[in-house]
């Protein structure tokens, strides 16, 4: 079969689309505020979307490598817990550096009993994802059993109001992130990786280490998912043992919309994360526009299933004309 | 390393069986009481009803394969229920209007799924979870936070009292849905090919399947059981609130995962089904009669859950 331009463009830019309907929704949020390229209203509106970006990279990183962890908004809660309980609203900055370190190992174990039961005892992703993530969300209320704790706000104001260059802080490390993935993409790993989410018998058969490459993408998971853990610490301030539930719905969503199939082998970083800022955008435009209160969760939905509805529509519109 | 024989469904229902036993011991249990034992063997396996009506649509996408999975249906049920307990509001001669509506909106948000599915191509995974959000801000908009309503005495009667024997109408009822069920998915065409199209959907449309017009019909279906779930659920409480259907949701799947039907489609059959249910709804009271704190309960529930799929969840390996 004849691929089209379009077809072509879309499986080597994946992310095309997402940036189209992020200039979308960027345009209409900027009618809507005009003060959005603001320095300040830049970092205000990143640094909310950041928790959601961080969680969603490492999303997209499983469902590339074949996966889908349902586990994330839970690990995001356990991380959360942990910080709140543990460095507190008066806490010092070294045992907060020490706690985070402590999240991060933490995000990494969990992700690691996923990746240890998905790639070795076998099992399957969604329905093993879906049983840990009531380990992990009965674990942050075990922690913390009602919402209270904090972070000490010398360290929530470096988070909330960092900006170097008229750029906030969440653009630098997704800067750095987005470094990082570059150079991980074309090492051997990175071709395994998409080798072993296309299919994995094939992969299997010319010696990749299948069961490893799926077991480090739970990891890389679980790190992200705590990475954004602290980033919600330090964004809200506050410890709430259920924060992460919403997140980890948005992040699939947010990597679909990214253009990263949930069938595997394809994809990559940048979508996903233009898919997460897309979403909080709608959400803006959403409460800038006015939208009765009662009407915003069905308006916000019903532009988000158009958004996943639309690369569909505009295939069957093509293909009825060609 | 030879491989386990016994039947999903089997091992589940054994499960159950030596759980409910277990429970007799505990300090608040049954203990020797045969007549306290039975009737709470017969409450288990009433509150298993409205997971087990809900999972039946679930059972039915998963088998069509395509990673097919319904994550509307806890949204549709708390939708449906508001909706039953609005139109019924408490006359008995709106119950059969009200089920015959809830089953159009259940069925007509399940087409609208199967049709993104199969036109649009979108994920089920992806599609039925914006489906849920969209349905979920439907019920807002409906609502506006409150709710208005009753439901009717003869509702209550048939879902929730005991109709024949001491034994409760939900579980006569669940007894004859199980029927057709199981008349549905091994005794007609549409069971056939729902089992054809799981396995390959490729031999399947060659074989002169109608491979789109299944997997529409099966959302359909899928939307209209949730439907039926909501209608029974509200029937069972008596009263409704705006997150009625939530926690139904993923047990719904983790019953189907638990009762052998292979998540890959293809395989699977509504017996499985029936018994996690069981097998859940029993852990959860178990739970809550042991009176753990709500994080322990979590804890225990996820582990079990795991425990029970790795027993014969596990995929095949690539040595074989």
């Amino acid at each position: 079969m004849k691929q089209t331009r379009w077809q072509q463009a879309t499986y080597r830019h994946p992310y095309l689309f997402a940036l189209l309907l992020l200039v979308i929704a960027f345009t209409a949020n900027a009618l809507l505020q005009p003060n959005l390229l603001e320095p300040t209203t830049l970092n205000s509106n990143m640094r909310v979307f950041l928790p959601l970006i961080l969680v969603t990279i490492g999303q997209a990183i499983v469902m590339i490598g074949g996966g889908i962890d349902i586990s994330v908004g839970s690990i995001v809660s356990v991380v959360n817990a942990l910080l709140a309980t543990q460095i507190g609203l008066s806490g010092d900055l070294s045992t907060a550096g020490v706690m985070m370190g402590v999240a991060l190992f933490v995000g990494m174990g969990a992700g690691a009993l996923n990746g240890l039961l998905i790639a070795y005892v076998r099992l399957q992703p969604i329905i093993t994802t879906f049983a840990t993530s009531f380990i992990y969300a009965g674990l942050a209320l075990f922690i913390l059993p009602n919402p209270g704790g904090g972070a000490p706000s010398r360290l929530t104001a470096f988070y909330r109001e960092t900006i170097i260059l008229w750029l906030p802080l969440a653009f630098y490390i997704i800067a750095l992130l987005l470094f990082i993935w570059a150079i991980m993409r074309r090492t051997r790993y990175g071709r395994y990786l998409y080798a072993v989410g296309g299919k994995a018998e094939a992969a299997y058969e010319t010696g990749a280490p299948v069961r490893a490459v799926q077991f480090s993408t739970y990891v890389i998971s679980g790190l992200m998912a705590a990475l954004g853990g602290i980033a919600m610490t330090l964004l809200t301030g506050s410890g709430n043992a259920q924060v992460g539930d919403p997140l980890t719905l948005s992040s699939i969503t947010a990597a679909v919309i990214g253009g990263t199939p949930l069938s595997g082998g394809a994809g990559g970083i940048t979508g996903p994360i233009i898919g997460a800022v897309i979403l909080g955008l709608i959400r803006n435009i959403i409460s800038f526009a006015g939208v009765a209160t009662w009407w915003q969760t069905f308006v916000n939905a019903a532009i988000i299933v158009l958004a996943l509805a639309m690369p569909g529509i505009i295939r069957l519109v093509r293909r009825r004309r060609g | 390393m030879k491989r386990p024989t016994i039947s999903p469904p089997l091992a589940a229902v054994l499960l159950a069986m030596a759980l409910f036993l277990l429970s007799g011991f505990l300090p608040n249990g049954f203990g020797g009481n045969l007549d306290v034992a039975t009737a709470q063997a017969i409450n288990i396996v009433r509150l298993s009803v409205f997971l087990g009506i809900i999972a039946a649509g679930q059972t039915l996408v998963v088998i069509s394969g395509g990673e097919g999975i319904d994550l509307s249906t806890g949204a549709v049920v708390t939708l449906t229920a508001i909706l039953t307990y609005t139109i019924v509001s408490g006359k008995n001669e709106q119950v059969l209007p009200a089920l015959l509506a809830v089953l159009v909106v259940g069925g007509l948000i399940g087409l609208l799924n199967g049709a993104g599915v199969a036109f649009l191509t979108i994920s089920p995974l992806v599609m039925t979870l914006g489906m849920a959000g969209v349905v979920s801000g439907l019920i807002l908009v409906i609502t506006q936070g409150n709710v208005s309503g009753a439901v009717a005495p003869i509702m209550t009667q048939l879902i929730a009292r005991p109709v024949l024997w001491g034994i409760p109408g939900a579980i006569l009822i669940w007894a004859v849905f199980a029927a057709f069920m199981w008349l549905l998915l091994e005794r007609t065409t549409f069971g056939k090919n729902l089992f054809a199209i799981g396995t390959n959907r490729t031999t399947a449309r060659l074989s002169g399947i109608n491979v789109t017009g299944m997997i529409i019909a099966t959302y359909a279906l899928s939307g209209m059981l949730a439907g039926l779930g909501g209608f029974l659920v509200v029937g069972n409480t008596g009263v409704v609130h705006i997150r009625i259907g939530e926690p139904f949701l993923f047990p719904s799947i983790a019953a189907v995962a638990v009762g052998g039907t292979l998540l890959t489609g293809g395989k699977g059959s509504y017996f499985g089904t029936m018994a996690g249910a069981l097998v859940l709804t029993l852990i959860t009271s178990l739970l809550t009669t042991m009176q753990m704190q709500e994080s322990v309960r979590r804890m225990v529930l996820g582990a079990t859950l795991l425990a029970m799929i790795a027993i014969y969840g596990r995929q095949r390996g690539f040595r074989q």
